[in-house]
């Protein structure tokens, strides 16, 4: 039925048919027409966030938690120039996003009018799709195509950039419209050639592993790959993107690899014949030096987007489709070589792991100085909190903590910025997940240098009634950066001492405790190992409130183990100056 | 390195060829030329693109292409097996002394004079890309004043379309 309506209602009721429920954003001139219609809206919840990379990253955090497709909202100029790291951020990790920024009127377009920028432009590199959009009566094809394109096949954040004037004028309202996307088609079925030699290749392999990416998770395939793995007894390795889908907890589990991975999962991977690739892109932070990552190893690598087959390292077995599928086949296809007696194994491969497990397990040495440890409240943090909470982490040393030192059971709650690294992260994306979820526990693990650049979401979470709690792990210092000048640049810190709290002075710039107190949040201090179990419990009893806690920690712990960048897995150190020994050499 | 023509067929929406040309730049891949222009159905437009790579990231160009929305379909034209042109036009000195010595190299190529002044001929040459540096390096000592080549264009032998396949899922409702 075709209604009468003008651009923006026809917007609003484009979301509303879409099941977008929660926008997040911040209105502004061109996109003003927009929040008329929206603010009338019972279906879409919009929230006000202080700053639209908040809004971004909040997008980013309901979608990670939810697998629902994250909505964020922003005005033409700075304030879609403000989407823009999220929009790279959600590039690169392929989360499901579309972003709705006003643009000024047609005829003004290219003139450099107040607050124009062109965005489309901008995010032509860093977006899987965008729009701009010409006519009022294409806007509910344009928003339905966004969201297609940004939930199907390999997710992505798709743009859709509105002219002012084409949301004031009147035009049709038809749903649902067509999509009309000729060149679109994700291939999701997996060929059956390539499952049989896959399986076959599994079958006879001695020292296979399991390589487990966030494409695992982004298929719902957490379960699948279960049974795959207590099939054929392989062990498992889940990278940075892909924690919590497959439990911490199973003996199967070697941990995370990469460049702070586990000496287990990372030796697993060099001493590999046989890479059992699944939603991985042999991302640099996982392969170290390419040319020596895992050079033994065949390689079968499974990916929706066919361009990351053969992107880094040339596949034995390439198979495009759908993760979840791709299991679905796998696992009959294993069962039938299993049937028939083939079947390598996998005694000394398991012996060999689980020596490097034992005598390299993850762990950290107590400061000296007397100081807090920060994987001592990350550890202790993740244990109280219980395997149902959702943990979004900033970027940094606190985050590969988090990482490590923090057991997932269960798919979706470990959210993090992997691809991009972007610090601001965690404080927004917990407020998104906590949104998409609101019956869970939603803890952000943030560092003090992240923590300052996007904590005035705590404003937001307070008012809209959104009470996520941050655990800040303040040493003072923009803590990762400061490893690498401890390890490869002399010890000479050039700025990286951000002042939150040091040694003998008890000025605190800014003093976190007020900061929570002045964003309408519980605000806690903790600085002694004895004081972290009571100060997480009390967090924990506060729900009606967003609580941020100040764990004033040490500057000088470091991230282990760890492969320094640009050499190669085989030259990881468990801990500073520890090579481990593999007995083969 | 070697050189590959890939012939792309798009949509033919606003700011197609910036996402085509800008992938290739963001990549890290080189274009050495570049056409664009309609097919014979005005929703379909056809680029063009001459780029020099090696053979796996050849690979990796044209999958990341594949993955712009716009792009219907990419062929890889190999050279015994198309017909590839590019047009040149070259304003070339030629004074009462020269310009009898000049027509000769024009007849020789089989191009033609696009115009003439008192002092200059200006040369049209159509062909692939060798032949168009042949005339080039005949007409040098005379002085070249001013030259413009097109991108190349280029079509697969024999009596196949690639734009049919594209053209059925432009046309095909969703």
């Amino acid at each position: 039925m075709t209604e009468t309506i003008t651009g923006a209602q026809s917007l609003v009721r484009s979301l509303e048919e879409v099941g977008a429920e929660v926008v997040f954003g911040i209105p502004g001139g061109a996109i003003l027409p927009a929040y008329d219609p929206l603010y009338d809206s019972t279906k879409v919840r919009h929230i006000l966030v202080r700053h639209e990379q908040g809004a971004g990253h909040a997008a980013e955090g309901y979608a990670q938690a939810s697998g629902k497709v994250g909505v964020c909202m922003a005005t033409s100029g700075p304030g879609a120039t403000n989407l823009v790291t999220p929009i790279a951020d959600a590039y690169m990790d392929s989360v499901p996003m579309v972003a709705i920024t006003g643009q000024v009127a047609r005829p003004s377009i290219g003139s450099d009018a107040f607050q124009e920028a062109d965005i489309a432009g901008i995010t032509l590199p860093i977006t899987k799709h965008n729009f701009l959009v010409q006519r009022a009566e294409d806007i509910p094809q344009a928003i339905a195509e966004a969201f297609h394109l940004a939930s199907t096949g390999r997710p992505g954040p798709v743009l859709v950039d509105l002219p002012k004037d084409i949301l004031q004028e009147t035009t049709t309202f038809d749903w649902p419209p067509r999509i009309d996307l000729p060149g679109y088609k994700p291939v999701t079925r997996p060929h059956g050639k390539q499952i049989r030699e896959a399986a076959r290749l599994i079958a006879e392999a001695r020292r296979p592993v399991l390589y487990v990416g966030g494409g695992v998770l982004k298929a719902h395939a957490s379960a699948e790959l279960r049974q795959l793995a207590e099939l054929t007894g392989i062990p498992v390795v889940t990278t940075l993107m892909a924690r919590g889908a497959f439990p911490d907890s199973h003996q199967q589990h070697l941990g995370m690899p990469g460049m702070h991975g586990s000496v287990a999962a990372v030796t697993a991977l060099q001493k590999s014949d046989l890479l059992i690739t699944l939603g991985a892109r042999f991302d640099d932070r996982v392969t170290g030096r390419l040319d020596s990552f895992a050079p033994l190893a065949k390689i079968i690598h499974a990916d929706i987007d066919p361009a990351e087959i053969g992107k880094n390292r040339e596949a034995d077995v390439p198979i495009v489709g759908d993760v979840r599928e791709v299991l679905r086949d796998l696992i009959p296809a294993v069962q039938v070589e299993f049937d028939a007696d083939h079947r390598a194994d996998l005694t000394g491969w398991w012996r060999q792991v689980d020596s490097w497990r034992e005598t390299y397990p993850l762990g950290y040495d107590q400061p000296t100085d007397g100081s807090l440890a920060p994987q001592y409240v990350i550890e202790r943090l993740g244990a109280i909190a219980g395997p149902e909470a959702i943990i979004a982490a900033g970027v940094g040393q606190h985050q590969m903590w988090a990482a490590q030192f923090i057991k997932y059971e269960n798919p979706y709650t470990w959210l993090n910025s992997g691809g991009a690294g972007t610090m601001g992260y965690a404080v927004p994306a917990a407020m998104g997940a906590k949104v998409a979820m609101p019956d869970k526990l939603v803890w952000a693990v943030d560092g003090d240098g992240c923590f300052q650049m996007t904590n005035q979401e705590l404003a937001t979470c307070a008012i809209e009634g959104i009470p996520i709690k941050v655990a800040v792990i303040n040493n003072g210092n923009l803590g990762m950066v400061r490893q690498w000048q401890t390890l490869f640049y002399e010890q000479r810190y050039s700025n990286t001492n951000l002042s939150t709290h040091s040694k003998g002075s008890k000025q605190r710039v800014p003093d976190f405790v007020k900061l929570a107190d002045a964003l309408g949040c519980i605000g806690l201090r903790c600085e002694s190992a004895e004081d972290v179990d009571a100060t997480i419990e009390k967090a924990m009893s506060i729900n009606d409130q967003p609580v941020v806690v100040d764990f004033t920690v040490g500057a000088d712990a470091m991230v282990w183990p760890m492969v320094a960048a640009g050499t190669s897995n085989d030259d990881i150190l468990a801990a500073r100056d520890l090579r481990p020994a593999f007995g083969d050499e | 390195m070697s050189r590959h023509t890939l012939s792309v067929l798009v949509e033919n929406k606003p700011g197609v060829l910036v996402r085509v040309s800008g992938l290739f730049s963001r990549r890290g891949f080189n274009i050495e030329s570049l056409a664009v222009g309609p097919t014979e159905h005005p929703e379909i437009s056809r680029i063009t693109i001459l780029v020099s790579v090696e053979g796996s990231a050849l690979e990796q160009v044209t999958k990341q292409l594949n993955k712009l929305v716009n792009v219907l379909k990419i062929v890889e034209l190999e050279e015994k097996q198309a017909v590839q042109r590019e047009l040149l036009l070259v304003k070339v000195k030629a004074d009462e002394a020269s310009r009898r010595d000049v027509l000769q190299i024009v007849e020789l190529f089989k191009a033609k004079v696009a115009d003439v002044s008192p002092e200059v001929l200006t040369i049209e040459l159509s062909g692939r890309p060798d032949k168009l540096e042949s005339m080039l390096k005949m007409l040098e000592p005379y002085g070249i004043r001013e030259m413009v080549q097109s991108g190349m264009v280029a079509l697969g032998r024999g009596p196949r379309s690639m734009t049919q396949a594209a053209l059925r899922a432009v046309e095909r409702p969703a």
